[in-house]
């Protein structure tokens, strides 16, 4: 074996996937193409509540290249699932408006496309009810809040509290739906072989899915195989199973033939998950000097009639500020909408959005700095649970961001900064995301050449995880990152957790270090001899993580934002936006930049552009499609700098490293709306920060 | 150029054919797919292929030669996730329909990089961390080729000063960049590096 001394990790190692990507050679879901494949595309509701009476299907069958056209009156019956969603074609009822009803199946995409649009299907409609309120009648306190957090917490009497205390902040706040939009739309390809079903699908989670898909269709999951090399991320929208890929199985099955389904990205509004719209009210009590007496934070939001999802909003203001008095609630409510799903720190996006537009404000109520009141309530454990931090470098994150900015002797007064018609305002927020790690396992094999082969049903979504593992690997074996080579996006290889809560690399990553530790003591017992049929060793780190022991484990960040804001239009540009984070070691320089940097550009777009207008007269998101629901582009993303503090922290995994993938995102459009507010002093508590709500 | 309905090879003309059939479809009898016979120059290289009339470009490199280099986003001209350069200048394959391109000659991402050796801008993407999942990138990667092309023509943007056509490739600033390349969409927000990449190459 050669060693290298040389650590890997901590190099700026290039992407080892880019030239396949930039070549065109990855090869995504639905680049698949199996012989003697057809195309499905489906039809959907266009009632929001109510009945199928009938379905025309004569008139499309005899339509040119149509093979099928499945709907819930020939479908194959599916095993029923807990997940309600994944009864694809299995009834009747319709859900919401965008539900697939049919699908059509052809020999061409072009024939699929036009014949499923003549498809015609009557309904016998219901009033439907898409209107997301605070004082909905139906609002009711969910068992949990996701993934498996208490809904309500309190600690002493903030009513009381807030009653007595000298500076007082109550305001009500919201943020809209948003989708998740990843570039490559969701698709599958779905290929039955005998009693086996093979699934090109753009998915974060290999393993997940396999166990998902394989109930339904009464088979064990060993008989699935999902294939998932290349993802064209997903930012939460890959990780449950979406109706599609049912859709696509079972078509592939009743036609016998292969089958490939993409979402189109209009249909990604409907089927594919967003982020619930959430209204909060904060209130805030504190001393004179900022030093907090009282925090609530109540949140209120939306779920489908199908699946309760429900979104943790508030639970980051359990642990975010020292407080004696506390309480959060959630609060949900069952509407004929779209189904909610996971999207980039989902809860913590939204809730600091709340909790850090509160905090911008007692600022000014107090006349304490904005950096300084955030110190000033720094606890020394955790205010909920009572536990440790295994590492919380919150107040260091700010100071340092702060001489990064050029914060100091920032004048407070808002509205007093123009240049020409450009009124100038900055703001700070504070981030965090927690630190999460879960079973997962690995192999490893040497080859007599000196090269290994690690083997994980890890997904890189492009997150870089393939790149940070391979650092992984080699440091675990001592060897150069050039002798290793990462396998992974394919259930066929070792289980392993999916790319979700910024849990990859921690979870991954401690699988690969065991089996590489187990590779290396077996290499040591033979003396350094590899026989030509290689050696291999695994690991399975079920019982290590479950035994780890209890801390608060969280990253930490400070957010600084500069904009400009034109005094006549309202037009607001973000000129910079600078962060800095406590994320524990990072592995990868140049990967780990490309993440805080998306994260906070995700973070500007929340702030400025991205809400999914629900249309209450037919019960859909009107705007859906990337004309009329706008994402950052290149134009609006000027200056981001993201930084990161040293970090040790013994208590997290064998690499000492935090998620990074959503904490960029965290915190962000708070810094922007304070920004705002500096520079106009108009207070936006409803995202986005648009034209018509700073005109007057 | 070819065309025929339903069944490739018995079409007459053109004219004839588009206006005198294709055009009286009825809500009667389902008719065939009007399919045109072409010579599709991709690369370099030409293909002869008999398309549907309703196959866009993009669909064409994916599903018929498999080109699947040119990705999908949105299918409607939104995100440029499918472009491709059509005679050096940077086109939407998903809003160009195959049949007009005939005799045109068509680059793709997998046309970039000569002998194997990667075109100067995509080594720079990965050298700058250009880019995350990867899925836009070889729209911004052709988008980018063009750009440059326009920007060397002398065509002006948005934010060029004065619309006399003076853009300097040698000292081509950011912001011009970020204008020009507004047009690819990158929702893992890639942009700063992609920016960097391609002001590496054009400086
Ligand atoms: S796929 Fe053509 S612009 Fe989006
Ligand atoms: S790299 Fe993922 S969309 Fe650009």
């Amino acid at each position: 074996m050669t060693t290298t001394g040389i650590r890997s990790v901590g190099g700026a190692l290039d992407r080892v996937d880019a030239l396949e990507k930039v070549t065109g050679r990855a090869r995504y879901a639905y680049e698949n193409s199996p012989r003697e494949l057809v195309y499905a595309f489906p039809v959907q509701a266009t009632v929001a509540k109510g009945e199928i009476v009938h379905v025309g299907v004569d008139a499309v069958l005899k339509q040119p290249g149509v093979i099928a056209a499945i709907w819930h009156g020939n479908a194959p019956r599916l095993a029923p699932s807990d997940d309600d969603e994944l009864a694809v074609l299995q009834s009747r009822r319709v859900a919401y408006r965008g539900q697939y009803i049919a699908v059509v199946v052809a020999e061409t995409p072009e024939d699929a496309r036009e014949a499923a649009g003549m498809l015609r299907v009557e309904y016998a409609a219901e009033d439907h009810d898409v209107d997301m309120r605070p004082d909905h009648p139906r609002m009711y306190r969910p068992d949990h809040v996701n993934p498996n957090f208490q809904s309500d917490t309190q600690r002493g009497d903030p009513d009381a509290a807030l009653t007595t205390a000298p500076v007082v902040v109550d305001h009500t706040y919201s943020t809209p739906a948003e989708h998740n939009n990843p570039m490559e739309p969701h698709a599958t390809v779905a290929l039955w072989d005998g009693d086996g079903l093979t699934l090109f699908d753009s998915t974060q989670g290999a393993s997940a899915l396999r166990s998902v898909i394989a109930p339904l269709f009464g088979m064990p999951p060993a008989q699935v195989r999902v294939i998932a090399p290349y993802i064209g991320g997903g930012f939460g929208s890959k990780i449950e199973v979406h109706p599609h890929v049912v859709l696509a199985a079972l078509a592939a099955k009743q036609v016998g033939r292969p089958v490939k389904l993409a979402v189109t990205r209009q249909q990604m509004f409907a089927i594919t998950g967003y982020r619930t719209p959430t209204v909060q009210r904060v209130r805030l009590g504190a001393e004179t000097d900022g030093r907090l007496i009282a925090v609530t934070h109540d949140a209120f939001e939306q779920t489908s009639i199908l699946v309760e999802f429900a979104e943790p909003t508030a639970i980051v203001t359990r642990m975010m500020y020292a407080a004696p008095h506390r309480r959060t609630t959630h609060r949900l409510v069952r509407l004929n909408v779209p189904t909610p799903t996971w999207m980039r720190a989902p809860g913590e996006a939204p809730g600091m959005f709340a909790l850090e537009s509160a905090m911008d404000e007692l600022a000014i109520a107090c006349g304490v700095d904005p950096v300084e009141l955030r110190v000033r309530n720094e606890p020394a454990k955790d205010p909920d649970t009572g536990l440790p931090f295994s590492s919380r470098n919150l107040v260091a994150c700010l100071r340092e961001g702060a001489r990064r900015f050029g914060w100091a002797g920032r004048d407070p007064e808002p509205g007093a900064r123009r240049v020409g018609r450009t009124l100038l305002g900055t703001g700070v927020a504070a981030s965090t995301y927690p630190t999460y790690r879960a079973p997962s396992s690995a192999r490893v094999r040497a080859e007599p050449d000196g090269r290994f082969t690690v083997s994980i049903a890890a997904a890189d979504i492009g997150t870089g995880a393939r790149t940070v593992l391979t650092q992984i690997a080699a440091d675990a074996l001592d060897a150069p990152a050039g002798l290793v080579h990462v396998e992974v996006g394919d259930s066929a290889l070792p289980w392993a957790v999916l790319a979700g809560g910024s849990m990859g690399t921690g979870s991954w990553g401690t699988a690969v270090v065991r089996a590489c530790e187990a590779l290396v003591a077996e290499l040591g017992r033979r003396g350094g001899d590899v026989p030509p049929g290689g050696v291999e060793a695994a690991a399975d780190t079920s019982q290590e993580v479950r035994g780890q022991a209890e801390f608060a484990r969280h990253a930490f960040g400070a957010q600084f934002a500069e904009v400009g804001v034109d005094a006549d239009t309202g037009e607001t540009r973000v000129h910079r936006l600078l962060g800095v984070f406590a994320a524990g070691r990072i592995i990868n320089p140049k990967t780990a930049r490309s993440q805080f940097v998306g994260g906070m550009t995700m973070g500007l777009s929340m702030a400025l552009m991205e809400e999914s207008v629900m249309d209450r007269e037919f019960g859909d998101y009107l705007n859906h499609d990337f004309a009329q629901y706008h994402v950052a582009a290149h134009a609006d993303v000027r200056d981001i700098e993201a930084f990161w503090l040293e970090e040790e922290d013994p208590h997290l995994n064998p690499m000492g490293s935090k998620g990074i993938g959503e904490i960029g995102t965290v915190g962000t459009a708070a810094a922007v709306a304070n920004a705002v507010h500096h520079a106009t002093g108009v207070r936006i508590r409803d995202l986005p920060i648009r034209l018509d709500k700073l005109v007057r | 150029m070819t065309i025929s309905w339903d069944n490739p090879g018995t079409g007459g003309g053109r004219e004839a054919r588009v206006k005198g059939e294709a055009n009286t479809n009825g809500d009667g009898a389902a008719p065939g797919p009007v399919t045109v016979d072409l010579r599709l120059s991709v690369n370099g290289r030409r293909h002869p292929i008999t398309v549907d009339t309703r196959e866009t470009l993009l669909d064409t490199l994916r599903e018929r030669m498999d080109l699947t280099g040119t990705k999908k986003g949105c299918d409607h001209g939104q995100c440029g996730a499918c472009t491709v350069l059509v005679g050096g200048r940077r086109v939407k394959s998903c809003l160009t329909l195959t049949v007009t391109v005939d005799d045109r000659d068509i680059t793709t991402v997998e046309g970039l990089s000569a002998d194997g050796v990667p075109h100067p801008l995509q080594a720079a993407f990965i050298e700058n961390d250009a880019l995350q999942c990867g899925y836009c990138t070889p729209g911004q990667l052709c988008s980018a080729v063009g750009m440059l092309a326009e920007v060397a023509d002398g065509w002006p943007s948005a934010v060029t000063p004065g619309l006399d056509g003076e853009v300097d490739l040698s000292k081509l600033a950011d912001e011009e960049i970020r204008e020009r390349m507004s047009g690819n969409l990158c929702r893992c927000g890639a942009y700063p590096g992609i920016v960097a990449a391609i002001g590496q190459v054009a400086r």
